[in-house]
């Protein structure tokens, strides 16, 4: 086990230089150059050009900005934004909090509705409980985000006025960040009031983030389990007499996590990565826009350290992923 | 609705109504992150209302809701007979913002204009490449060229000597760039090692002092107790920071911010019978124009570009694309600025004149050209895709093939400095509210290849506005610029399109609220009623 997690970290080092040499010449293919960007509508001169091109160090040939960037790398300097002229690991840390925050809800939301929804439909196969479980999470899957969020806020902020349309926290209250993680520091503020704020403004982005993954995780539980259902040591387990709930519970839903899990792991990636929309629409300070705009922005050190950081957290999700097959399907332990 | 919401989202509505018991706060759902706090290093809108607008000073000021220049820092001013020398006499007892980072030991005085200026200017500043160094709008109102030098005469006065006469200068020194920095805050941070903190915690000596900045969320101001004009009415101001317009408004439904910038124009309609709302609208400080390329074949002939614009509907676009929310341009310069020349004939929709016009200037079947169309939305042009379209189609009839064309932003206003297109939308938001500032900028022979985005440099316009950036007489210089406008119109190198109408949402309980003509968010002065 050990070895299989060493393997698996050992491989994550190249993965790493393939991100940043594709994050490197992709964000420069754009077309659009940041120095016109920056210069915005009024525009500069030639003279003036050449002088930010030098400053900005784009004078020098791609692939010697490529060496230098990766010889800051090797340094753990991820560089200094273009337009914010912050460092891009301080505004990353900055905002990554946020994100994992919402995306940790979100996933709760997700596999507490999903893969219960997932396993009735299977037990109850072919009856109206399953037609409506898949139907609902068909529609989920193919929720257009951005108009499902404004919905939800029309109708639940706007009309009921049951919850807060946008934001973190309420502005009546102001502390310093400690761990960034709003629902944690609103309690080590000891203000009143402050945690029910905090948990009421995320009510609804980790419903609209958790709307996909809840459907693809349902669906998934769903198939798994009609698969496992049918295996000869489910009849067995049956046959032996044993409760129809420890049956679906220890012997059926056990063997059919793994692929469910599978589909945690990779909803959590995206979410982790691509809560874009969702951090749009309730003005979430997440990384997802954070690297969308520094992408318009042409923010070059920005996307790349972004990327790359992103990347990094991805693999590290994945690693755990499959360790946690292994706890809870020994053979695969053995293989490892 | 408020008890329900105290029963199910408590803190939202205490957070109003406990703020109108005790402590004002004034909530500004903000369209986006500010760059920085130092507002010489960026161009952008967002940044300005975030720093100059609000937590600084000028030397001069525009007077709130106006493009009329008056005193800020300096309480008066005297030009020399040649129009190279502007004496400044500065106010005395205005105090810089005393935060938890930094405590100004003494007042605002001529260290700190002088400070302001040179660190943008002079390469061997030290604090002149500090946060990447580079002062776009410094450069381009051309200031390097322009000064000679800047002197102190004494504590308060200031003498700047400049190379060449330049009226607009006085207009120049109340734009964001030269908002006026704490050199003794300079030297601290420089001493602590820290100088990158200058440019991300500002000290200034306006009404809004800076608390807290909480990356793309939200950004805190308290009222500056000591500012020299008035303390503002309000205790503190806050700009929420929410992307998406929709969500903006509700927001303000929702009585989580009091004032908006930039509402969807599907909204404005809801807006308006919304008793939660006050609409408030301002014509623009601005023009959306097509742009002619006068360097390329036929557009060099003015009677082609003539003809063309008569064949464009302005109306069937002020309607379609504006949905009523602007006004057709007669002149390059909008109405709301001085010397707007109100007898100005613009070219009359008469397609058929037109088709005759253009067959005598030898395009009797018409001719293939390109229109450029803009990816992005701009005050002066909600939508110029649609924009295109009708043009499109206008010229259609009369027998001009025109095909349209868009880049991502960054390239098309690269592409299209360098002359790469036939005809473009474009437009141009003042800085200042000189005709200078719209004239010279986007008109004159120094701005082709650059902003002079119809390459058009004519001997005759060129002379009058280069005779009138050198008198400081402002009627003499109207005058001059009413005369600069009537030979644009002959020539054509634009079809002046439209003027926008600004649009600001405020909550009711907001008190004196004013638009800025020159777009930024000003909180000086605004209260909210209890």
């Amino acid at each position: 086990m050990f070895k299989f997690f060493l393997r698996r970290l050992a491989l994550i080092v190249p993965t790493l230089f393939g991100v940043s040499l594709v994050s490197f010449f992709f964000i420069r293919m754009l077309p659009g150059d940041p120095i016109v960007l920056l210069a915005g509508e009024r525009g500069l001169t030639e003279e003036r050009y050449q002088e930010l091109l030098v400053r900005f160090g784009f004078d020098k040939p791609l692939w010697q900005q490529y060496l230098i960037y990766i010889g800051d790398l090797l340094r753990g300097d991820l560089g200094t934004s273009m337009v914010t002229r912050r460092s891009v690991l301080d505004e990353f840390l900055t905002l990554f909090p946020a994100t994992l925050e919402l995306t940790f809800c979100a996933i709760v939301i997700a596999i507490f509705i999903g893969v219960p929804a997932g396993i009735v439909a299977a037990v109850k196969r072919g009856t109206a409980a399953d037609h409506t479980i898949m139907t609902t999470a068909l529609v989920g899957f193919s929720m257009p985000i951005f108009w499902w969020g404004l919905l939800l806020i029309i109708v639940f902020s706007g009309t009921l006025g049951w919850t807060p349309v946008s934001g973190r926290i309420s502005l009546m209250f102001f502390f310093d960040d400690v761990t960034g993680f709003m629902l944690v520091d609103s309690l080590l503020s000891g203000q009143k009031g402050a945690f029910a704020s905090a948990v009421s403004h995320l009510v609804l982005p980790s419903i609209v983030l958790a709307t996909i993954p809840l459907a693809v995780i349902a669906r998934q539980t769903r198939s798994a389990m009609l698969e496992v259902l049918s295996e000869d040591y489910v009849r067995t387990a049956r046959a032996k007499g044993l409760p129809p709930r420890r049956v679906i519970g220890l012997h059926a839903l056990r063997n059919a996590l793994i692929p469910v899990i599978t589909v945690i792991g990779l909803s959590v990636g995206v979410m982790l990565a691509g809560a874009i929309l969702t951090e749009t629409i309730f003005a979430w300070p997440g990384v997802g826009k954070w690297i969308v705009d520094s992408i318009f922005r042409r923010d070059y050190q920005s996307v790349q350290g972004g990327l790359l950081l992103i990347a990094m957290i991805v693999m590290i999700v994945n690693l755990l992923v499959d360790v946690t097959y292994g706890l809870i399907n020994p053979k695969i332990r053995h293989t490892g | 609705m408020l008890s329900k919401k105290l029963l199910l989202a408590p803190i939202c509505a205490l957070a109003l109504m406990g703020t109108a018991a005790q402590a004002k706060t004034l909530i500004y759902c903000s369209e986006g992150s500010p760059e920085g706090f130092y507002p010489a290093l960026y161009t952008a809108g967002t940044t300005f209302d975030a720093t100059s607008k609000n937590v600084f000073n000028r030397l001069t000021e525009f007077e709130r809701g106006t493009t009329t220049i008056v005193p800020g820092l300096a309480e008066s001013w005297e030009v020399s007979e040649d129009g190279l020398e502007y004496t400044f006499n500065l106010r005395q007892g205005v105090k810089f913002h005393s935060t938890d980072y930094f405590t100004p030991t003494r007042d605002f005085n001529a260290d700190d204009v002088l400070f302001t200026f040179e660190r943008q200017w002079k390469e061997d500043h030290p604090y002149f490449s500090v946060s990447g160094g580079s002062y776009e709008y410094f450069n381009a109102m051309s200031m390097p060229d322009l000064l000679a030098s800047i002197e102190k005469i004494d504590d308060y006065t200031v003498k700047f000597v400049l190379n060449r006469p330049e009226a607009p200068m006085i207009a120049n020194l109340a734009m964001d760039f030269a908002s006026i920095m704490s050199q003794e805050y300079a030297d601290a941070m420089m001493e602590a090692g820290t100088p990158e903190q200058f440019d991300q915690q500002p000290v200034g000596t306006g009404p809004f002092q800076f608390v807290a900045y909480q990356l793309d969320s939200v950004i805190r101001y308290a009222a500056h107790p000591d500012y020299w004009a008035g303390r503002t009415p309000v205790d503190n101001l806050v700009f929420a920071i929410t992307q998406d317009p929709s969500v903006r408004y509700q927001k303000l439904k929702a009585g989580e911010c009091h004032v908006m910038p930039y509402p969807n124009p599907a909204d404005l309609d809801a807006m308006r019978a919304d008793p939660d709302v006050n609409l408030l609208e301002q014509e623009g400080l601005n023009v959306g124009y097509l742009a002619y390329n006068t360097q390329k074949e036929p557009f060099t002939d003015p009677a082609v570009r003539k003809a063309l614009n008569m064949a464009i509907n302005k109306q069937a676009i002020i309607d379609a694309v504006f949905q009523g929310a602007g006004s057709i341009a007669r002149n390059p310069i909008p109405p709301t600025i001085w010397s707007y020349n109100e007898d100005t004939v613009d070219d009359p929709y008469d397609p058929e004149a037109a088709a005759a016009m253009l067959a005598e200037a030898g395009y009797p079947d018409g001719f293939s050209t390109d229109i450029w169309a803009m990816p992005v939305q701009r005050p002066y042009n909600p939508n110029a895709r649609r924009m295109a379209e009708l043009i499109q189609a206008d010229w259609a009839a009369i027998g001009v093939e025109a095909e349209i064309v868009s880049f991502e932003w960054g390239e098309y206003l690269d592409r299209s400095k360098a002359g790469e297109h036939q005809t473009l939308l474009l437009g141009w938001t003042g800085d200042n509210g000189d005709p200078d500032n719209f004239l010279a900028v986007l008109l004159g022979c120094d701005a082709v290849g650059g902003s002079n985005r119809a390459q058009w440099c004519h001997e005759p316009f060129e002379e009058i506005i280069l005779e009138a950036k050198q008198i400081s007489d402002q009627d003499a210089r109207a005058a001059l610029y009413k005369q600069a406008q009537t030979i644009m119109k002959e020539q054509a190198p634009w079809a002046t399109i439209a003027h926008s109408v600004v649009f600001k949402p405020v909550r009711p309980e907001v008190v004196d609220f004013r638009i800025d003509p020159l777009g930024g968010h000003i909180f000086y002065g605004v209260d909210l009623q209890e």
